[in-house]
């Protein structure tokens, strides 16, 4: 133990996004989410709460704010005068966007948030000490803070119902901060089995998201961005969306194109993961 | 106007300081007992937070920070005027600085203590606070350097080891005099030790004088950079309302300003319960008005920037902020914020109220409301009305166990003050002698030359 080590092992451990080193080899974890096909049903929603031990904190937190939903679907209504039954909605799957540059990772004060070799952003919870500053920096608001110990104290999942527990992910106790992973128990899985057989993980559903697995339009498409032959890859390309750009060209053509792949804020320069298919309304074709 | 007297006994002073860590006025127990009932209130409200998690403070998604970060900031800032008056006037050579320099002093190190708690009660795993100190660990893991608030640990623990040392330093003479003035006890013994064998020589005083100036000269630049950084916690962030360039001497003047209140009530405290109405005297409090009128407007300047930032930008997101403070759920309190923080400081423009003491209290706890009130309002409505829309229509009221914890950390730092004030003299004795001995000799030499009736006045 000494001085050095941390000036040497800090800089190694440190990615720099999205250019600077040679991440993101071989994968590189995207996401493509078609607004179009979306239809608001949740299922996704659901999906998550079931593979990562979300706990379900009841009415009177949901209303509070205190909700544990990784994985939400955001409704706006259309402002276009029309009363309920006719009134249009739009919904947005909204999750972790695992950004390039992310603005939580630089700001937590004891490095629990960091970036991956291939392109996650993860966050360590024994690490955690609950500052809560990655979630004041973010731009999403996709981080759940455990406002209450709810495996013990809330007994969210009583006696029986700790068996239905995912046993690959850890159950989280109260003060610490936590959010999408992109599934990554599964991903460490699929990852090490390609390994072992000695090839990379495939685009063939040997790996989904459970959010992807649950949505019935497929509006939610993952993988590899690096594989050239990956769905994800194909439609960001399709889209003219490049990882590393924080203006696309969708942005930059005049009079509009008829482009639909965009990434929320990405002004601010987080050059997110998530690539999202604007959605087609029939009035305006 | 009556100041100290310029023949004055050396021996009265000590007498007369001496007194206040005997008898105080009954006022005295009845604000220590207050203070020791609101600490007992924030506990209480801790253990619960602690057993229960932060819920029960009414956070949620995305309100994650609330009054515990706005008192962090009301406490670091207040600590700001006690080094203003101890180091900054020291080196100007303001010699009314002298008779209320160390309560100041000690305002700074308590207020410090105080902001350092609101650091670990907003923790949500505080029984892992050690994670954020770059401790040697077998690991080899350390802090991330990249994050404010690890700056800030650091400013913070700098501020507060070297604000104890100056403290510390500049009261050696004073308790060497306690020592030889008291015959018994347990005070006699802590005296004896802390005064490290004073005999008042002149090597010692020389090595006195040298420390206490580097000091001095050392605790300068950290006034300045301890409220720069904190305000790095907003300024270095994304969010609207936060990421602005004039933060870091906003901050400043904020805490110069808050502290310059807060030693104006203390002040005026003080002298009653101690009954100091000798040495703090008006001329004292009419100076420290002004001072306190002066960063007023430096800091109401600073936020009509801030204000004009927002507007004239045309960032959407910060022109949407500034609305929605000015008419959201916040409103009634950023306009308490602005008027009691730009516009009854007016009041100290005035002549009449500079030495009108139930009007300066009034003020100066005014004023301090608006500066509490402006922490919490460059806090809270960012979290209200960020840049994420669908965060837009959650409301959220800090629960009991929040405000319990606020009122307790006044109560804290009362406790702390008050029991300083009655163990160690919360009057430089040293240099109230050091002031009415230059001022006599400034008398007699005015006298001799006769320019003392041409000038029309005394001699300061």
């Amino acid at each position: 133990m000494s001085i050095t080590t941390l000036f040497d092992n800090y800089s190694e451990f440190r990615h720099r996004h999205p250019d600077g080193d040679v991440p993101h080899n071989p994968y590189k974890w995207a996401m493509a989410i078609d607004l179009d096909a979306c239809s608001g049903c949740n299922a996704c929603s659901v999906a998550c709460y079931a593979e990562n031990n979300l706990p379900v904190v009841g009415k009177e937190k949901f209303a509070h704010g205190q909700v544990m939903h990784w994985m939400r679907i955001e409704r706006y209504w259309d402002h276009d005068g029309s009363e309920f039954p006719e009134r249009g909605a739009r919904y947005l799957p909204m999750l972790c966007q695992q950004c390039e540059a992310a603005p939580c990772e630089t700001v937590c004060p004891v490095g629990a948030t960091n970036h991956t070799p291939d392109g996650l952003n993860s966050q360590i919870y024994n690490r955690c000490i609950g500052s809560r500053y990655c979630s004041s920096n973010c731009p999403y608001k996709v981080r759940y803070f455990n406002w209450y110990d709810y495996p013990t104290t809330d007994n969210v999942w009583p006696a029986e119902m700790n068996m239905q527990l995912n046993p690959d992910v850890t159950v989280r106790g109260k003060g610490v901060m936590e959010k999408c992973t992109f599934c990554i128990q599964r991903i460490r899985g699929a990852e090490s089995d390609a390994k072992t057989q000695g090839r990379l993980v495939r685009d063939d559903g040997e790996l989904q998201t459970a959010c992807q697995q649950a949505c019935p339009t497929s509006a939610i498409s993952f993988g590899n961005l690096v594989d050239p032959e990956s769905r994800v890859h194909k439609q960001w390309r399709a889209q003219q969306v490049d990882l590393d750009k924080h203006e696309q060209v969708k942005d930059q053509a005049e009079g509009g194109t008829d482009l639909r792949g965009y990434r929320i804020y990405e002004w601010l320069a987080p050059y997110p993961s998530i690539m999202y298919l604007e959605r087609v309304r029939e009035s305006e074709i | 106007m009556k100041d100290i007297r310029e023949d004055i006994a050396w021996a009265q002073i000590n007498t007369d300081v001496l007194k206040s860590l005997e008898n105080p006025r009954k006022l005295y127990w009845v604000i220590l007992f207050i203070a020791i009932a609101l600490v007992g209130v924030a506990v209480g409200c801790e253990i619960y937070q602690y057993n229960m998690g932060l819920g029960v403070g009414n956070f949620d998604n995305p309100h994650m920070w609330g009054l515990y970060i706005a008192s962090f900031i009301f406490w670091i800032g207040m600590s700001h005027s006690g080094t203003l008056l101890s180091a900054i006037l020291h080196l100007m050579h303001a010699d009314w600085r002298k008779p209320i320099y160390r309560f100041a002093e000690a305002m700074t190190t308590f207020s410090l203590m105080t902001a350092g708690l609101f650091v670990a009660v907003h923790l949500g795993r505080i029984w892992q606070i050690y994670f954020a100190l770059p401790y040697p660990n077998m690991r080899q893991v350390w802090p991330n350097f990249q994050s404010p608030l690890l700056w800030d640990a650091m400013a913070i623990f700098t501020y507060l080891s070297s604000s104890i040392l100056f403290l510390y330093i500049g009261m050696i003479p004073d308790l060497a005099i306690c020592r030889d003035n008291i015959h018994s006890g347990w005070r006699k013994r802590l005296y004896t030790v802390l005064s490290l064998g004073w005999e008042g020589t002149d090597r010692q005083w020389r090595n006195f004088r040298m420390t206490y100036l580097t000091i001095a000269c050392f605790l300068i630049p950290l006034a300045v950079s301890v409220h720069s950084i904190v305000s790095g916690d907003f300024a270095s962030s994304q969010q609207p309302g936060w990421h602005i360039t004039s933060f870091p001497p906003y901050f400043v003047a904020g805490a110069l300003y808050s502290g310059c209140a807060a030693i104006i009530t203390l002040f005026i405290i003080l002298r009653y319960v101690f009954k100091f109405e000798e040495y703090m005297t008006k001329s004292i409090l009419k100076k420290v008005a002004r001072l306190t009128f002066a960063i007023a407007m430096i800091w109401t300047y600073l936020v009509w920037i801030e204000y004009s930032m927002a507007w004239f930008g045309h960032n959407p997101h910060d022109k949407h902020l500034l609305i929605e403070k000015a008419t959201g759920t916040y409103a009634p309190f950023w306009w308490m914020m602005n008027f009691c923080a730009s516009v009854v400081p007016l009041t100290l423009a005035f002549k009449r109220f500079q030495t009108n003491i139930p009007v300066l209290l009034a003020v100066s706890l005014l004023l301090n409301l608006g500066m509490f009130l402006e922490r919490w309002m460059i806090v809270a409505p960012t979290f209200a009305d960020g840049y994420y829309p669908w965060t837009w229509d959650h409301n959220q009221w800090p629960s009991l166990v929040q405000w319990g914890i606020v009122l307790g950390s006044f109560g804290w730092f009362t406790m702390l003050f008050m029991i300083f004030c009655k163990v160690f003299p919360s009057v430089s004795m040293y240099e109230v002698k050091e002031m009415v001995y230059h001022r006599s000799l400034a008398t007699k030499k005015l006298q001799a030359t006769g320019e003392l009736a041409a000038a029309g006045k005394g001699a300061h």
